[in-house]
């Protein structure tokens, strides 16, 4: 991003240099993380917010899309909710803030505590040069859960971080390192507990899966209808290790998720899902950007996107192939159901291979409901409604059932079933 | 229970007429056998009697036990008692076929003013009924019709049948696919829902299937219009000499 002087700020843009002023004296952080964190909101504010000039953001012009710029207290009603799979460990993050923690099997401390002494900050500076989450999150960041789970480690109960807010505004921040061959499944859920004030939430996880390692990772985005979601995750994926990671939005008004995936480990596998429920006036960004970066790793990216009403949803995948990364095999596709003419869904998928002996491929789709599977179903006798609502909880289910985990997969088809019944 | 009075019916948003002046009449606990050559609309005819929204009637009427169904969308038919074995099953990926069954019937008794089943009630219904067809309980875990072999596709369509009860049934060359054994299978199964208030049409191209499921009339059907009906020895006739003398007669 060349950073000319931009004096023009919007009020979004104003307001957040003002509240960096007034917090700026009680963000945790020492000197070192305090000069990182001025860094940060230097170039915000010389850039501003990203606007569609910018490639990576061209379909999600943030500068236009974020109008306010909410006070940083919201209602103090949030609690810590029951998990979505019995038996997980719950680590809660009550209105940015981390809350007592129950770790079996794995070590966890407060992500302030880093701030602090000053561990974080190495890991603080943007991701790239077009990484406004990364500024923004890393400007304002207060609080998360630093985890490390053992080498070998195979913990039976999933561990679930929660992120609970209502109204104003909450940054977050979760270093993950997942030791050599520990095998663990984490639920990562964002959610609102009120739907009436506008909150602005940005949250950063940075996972580091090690050699072998088999991982799970399921990030759910449950904001309210008139929340803005800034969500990053950031994977360094180690040798032979496997990585599940399913993406499910179901939630917020302006959504952009990034998964900054960086395949670094040879023999690594990644089997990347989403699914997007988009309705009303929503604008639900998944912006992938992932990094095949040595011989002999693989990839398959499947996401499934529902659009209803005038909602507007974009899909932007790029895969890189390193020139040594021979044998990578990647596949990446997404579909999407546009259930009304006003609806709106891009799809940008991108292929920058610079290895000659790879497999690599990509798809997008848009289609409406299948009107062979409609009368089917119809000739049944199951009515229009409910065949088009059983449809569409079709096309996601089956990304979805891919998890091959019978209590998360009931947990996510409750949350879409939920989602569509009051939207579709 | 079905008279179909001088139908006339295209493929919506097209002039092309499939059916031309087609008139039928079944009675309740009738079995009536159609029959015709590739293309002369025996498959459009049954999609038109169960609601599908690809064709238009111009012209003529389609009364099920009196009333008039053109006005009628699919579903309701299908509550009120139609049904289609279809000649090709659709494959629905994501629908598990144990929930599109539960689905199906619980809606059809609710159209109906009946009291939803009870899942154990339902599962026991699908297992019995499924063993009869001697179809793998297995496999109704599965996406609906989702890779089934020709023949279990056929088999499920006849559960589908048997557990819904329809009172009119048209089955659209059940026969093909099938194999020696499961024709017998699937005959016995049809066999056993004939009743004095369920009527059957049976479309199809070969004798064998109506030495299994005997038929009180055989029509043949040809260019979108009846141009033939006759008994049961109608359908030998036409396994001897073909079509083309039949068709020859109607042209003069
Ligand atoms: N949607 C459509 N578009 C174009 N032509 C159609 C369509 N539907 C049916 N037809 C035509 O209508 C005619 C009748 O087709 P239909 O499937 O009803 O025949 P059929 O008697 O069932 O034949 P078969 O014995 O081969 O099953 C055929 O010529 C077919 O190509
Ligand atoms: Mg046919």
């Amino acid at each position: 991003m060349t950073l000319q002087a931009n004096t023009r700020l919007t009020a979004a843009e104003t307001a957040l240099v003002e509240a960096y002023n007034t917090q700026i004296s009680d963000l945790p952080g020492d000197a070192d993380v305090l000069s990182a964190r001025d860094r940060l909101l230097d170039d915000l504010k010389t850039g501003g917010l990203p606007t569609r000039r910018i490639e990576s953001w061209h379909y999600t012009d943030l500068k236009t899309l974020v109008k306010t710029w909410p006070a940083l207290e919201g209602a103090d009603t949030t609690k810590v909710l029951p998990p979505m799979v019995a038996g997980s460990s719950v680590l809660a993050v009550l209105q940015g803030k981390a809350d007592g923690a129950r770790a079996d099997g794995f070590t966890v401390s407060h992500y302030r505590d880093s701030l602090s002494d000053g561990s974080a900050a190495a890991r603080l500076a943007a991701a790239s040069d077009d990484d406004a989450i990364g500024r923004i999150n890393g400007s304002f960041v207060r609080d998360g859960f630093v985890l490390e789970i053992p080498a070998d480690a195979e913990l039976e109960a999933p561990v679930e971080i929660q992120s609970i807010h209502a109204g104003g505004q909450a940054h977050t921040r979760f270093p993950v390192k997942i030791g050599a061959g520990a095998k663990v499944v984490v639920i990562e859920r964002h959610i609102a507990t009120s739907g009436d004030e506008a909150a602005l939430v940005s949250s950063v996880s940075d996972i580091t899966v090690g050699e072998g390692a088999e991982v799970t990772w399921v990030v759910v985005q449950q904001q309210g209808a008139a929340d803005t979601f800034l969500g990053q995750v950031r994977v360094d994926l180690g040798a032979d290790a496997k990585l599940k990671l399913f993406n499910v939005n179901a939630g917020g008004k302006l959504v952009r998720q990034e998964l900054r995936i960086d395949a670094n480990g040879e023999g690594s596998e990644l089997t990347l899902r989403g699914v997007n429920l988009i309705g009303g006036e929503q604008h639900v960004d998944v912006t992938l950007v992932l990094g095949h970066n040595v011989p002999n790793t693989s990839s398959t990216d499947v996401f499934r996107n529902v659009v209803f009403d005038r909602g507007r949803g974009v899909f932007q995948g790029m895969i890189k192939v390193a020139i040594d990364a021979q044998k990578t095999d990647a596949k990446m596709s997404c579909n999407t159901l546009l259930l009304s003419d006003e609806a709106d869904f891009s799809a940008k998928p991108e292929l920058e291979i610079f290895a000659d002996d790879v497999v690599c491929g990509h798809g997008a789709t848009v289609a409406d409901i299948d009107d062979n599977h409609l009368y089917y179903l119809k000739a049944r006798g199951i009515p229009e409604n409910i065949a088009r609502a059983m449809l569409v909880n079709a096309f996601v289910a089956e990304v979805v059932e891919e998890l091959e985990d019978e209590p998360l997969v009931e947990a996510l088809e409750a949350i879409i079933s939920a989602w569509l019944a009051k939207h579709a | 229970m079905l008279e179909i009075i001088d139908l006339h019916a295209k493929i919506a948003d097209t002039e092309t007429e499939i059916i031309r002046g087609l008139n039928l009449t079944v009675k309740a606990g009738e079995v009536a056998a159609i029959m015709g050559p590739n293309g002369s609309g025996k498959s459009t005819l049954s999609y038109i009697l169960s609601g599908r929204e690809d064709y238009e009637v111009t012209s003529g009427d389609i009364r099920y036990n009196g009333e008039s169904i053109l006005e009628m969308d699919a579903a309701e038919r299908a509550a009120k008692g139609v049904f289609l074995a279809f000649q090709y099953p659709v494959e629905i990926p994501g629908v598990a076929t144990m929930q599109f069954l539960k689905v199906a019937m619980n809606e059809q008794r609710k159209a109906r003013g009946e009291a939803e089943l009870s899942t154990p009630d339902f599962i026991r219904t699908v297992k019995e009924g499924a063993a009869k067809l001697k179809i793998d309980y297995e496999m109704l875990k599965r996406p609906l019709n989702v890779g089934f072999s020709g023949g279990e596709k056929k088999r499920a369509e006849i559960l589908q049948m048997a557990l819904l009860e329809p009172k009119l049934c048209v089955l659209d060359e059940t026969d093909s696919g099938l194999d020696i054994d499961a024709l017998k299978i699937v005959s016995d199964g049809v066999n056993a829902l004939r009743s004095p208030d369920r009527a059957f049409i049976v479309i199809t191209h070969y004798q064998r299937l109506l030495e299994h499921i005997v038929p009180d009339t055989v029509h043949v059907l040809y260019k979108g219009q009846i141009i033939r009906t006759g008994g049961k020895e109608l359908a030998l006739e036409l396994e001897e000499n073909g079509y083309a003398d039949i068709i020859g007669e109607a042209a003069e």
